[in-house]
């Protein structure tokens, strides 16, 4: 239950950590990539202020922690190396995302908000989520085993 | 609108710091990464125990955008000019390409750079790339409305 309670907590701190950064106005997000226009820079700042933040805390946790407060290990990716699937399916996110205006966290949030826009979006990327992990299933379920692509589609966050 | 009148380094950056601090928070408490790609994506693979929390993550996510704004609407404006069919394509590409690609601006752009892992500056690069390609052709060769 506090784990549930948790991460309400988290994703609410989230949703208007996103708000107060602007983050939930496609405007912003295309106007960042717009460097032939007028460049909105305020994107780089939220990253550069969330970074701020969770680095020394993920650095202090992995240096003097045994484990989370509410769980028995971190877990955390493990993973190293660079294959296709990351560069080409962060790319084709990139397109989607310069598209819209919209990345995943934003559009959760502005569906909240009532946005018929984010709605849209919304469902299309789930759409799209539920699509991939079916297919991820499909294609274990015929080889009875867990592949390598299933675990590497969730591994890094 | 001038984006450049609308550059707000200050609430930018503090918005950042909650975005930081509610991803850190769930790192020490839960011993997860806040990647909401990946949250979203573990709801159907349907794991006992796992699911969820993070169900309740996109419920405060959404709850969120429920009660700010209720005070701030115009925090939420849809100021580009995008048809339905762009943004039915749109969210495709992100909901497949977050998945192929493990992860999205807060998984990989927030929590993998703040870890400084490889995997993610690389992702990261990979998707900015993109966008500002795909925000150029948008802008520059088709006019700003599609």
């Amino acid at each position: 239950m506090k784990i549930k309670i948790g991460a309400f907590l988290g994703g609410l701190l989230f949703g208007v950590g996103l708000a107060i950064a602007g983050m939930t106005q496609p405007a912003k997000i295309v106007g960042f990539f717009d460097f032939s226009g007028s460049w909105d820079p305020s994107l780089a700042f939220v990253m550069g202020g969330a970074i701020l933040v969770y680095t020394p805390v993920y650095r202090w946790a992995m240096r003097s922690w045994q484990r989370p407060i509410w769980a028995p290990t971190f877990l955390l990716p493990t993973r190293k190396d660079i294959d296709w699937r990351l560069i080409s399916g962060s790319a084709i996110f990139g397109i989607g995302w310069g598209l819209a205006g919209y990345c995943p966290g934003p559009a959760f949030t502005s569906v909240g908000a009532g946005s018929k826009e984010a709605l849209t979006f919304g469902l299309a990327m789930l759409l799209g989520v539920g699509a991939y992990q079916l297919f991820i299933r499909l294609r274990e379920g015929r080889t009875g085993t867990r592949t390598d692509e299933h675990a590497a589609a969730m591994i890094d966050g | 609108m001038n984006a450049m009148e609308s550059f707000t380094p200050f609430a930018s950056t503090l918005g950042g710091i909650l975005i930081g601090a509610a991803a850190a928070g769930l790192l020490l408490f839960h011993g997860r990464i806040a990647g909401i790609s990946g949250i979203a994506g573990g709801i159907f693979r349907r794991e006992s125990g796992d699911v969820s929390w993070r169900v309740m993550f996109l419920v405060g996510l959404f709850s969120a955008g429920l009660a700010w704004s209720y005070f701030f609407p115009q925090d939420y404006a849809f100021d580009i000019s995008r048809s339905t069919p762009v943004l039915i394509v749109a969210g495709l590409a992100v909901g497949m390409g977050t998945q192929l690609g493990s992860g999205c601006t807060s998984g990989h752009g927030v929590c993998g750079i703040g870890r400084l892992s490889k995997r993610s500056t690389v992702a990261t690069i990979s998707f900015m790339i993109t966008a500002a390609i795909t925000v150029f052709i948008v802008n520059e060769v088709l006019g700003g409305s599609i």
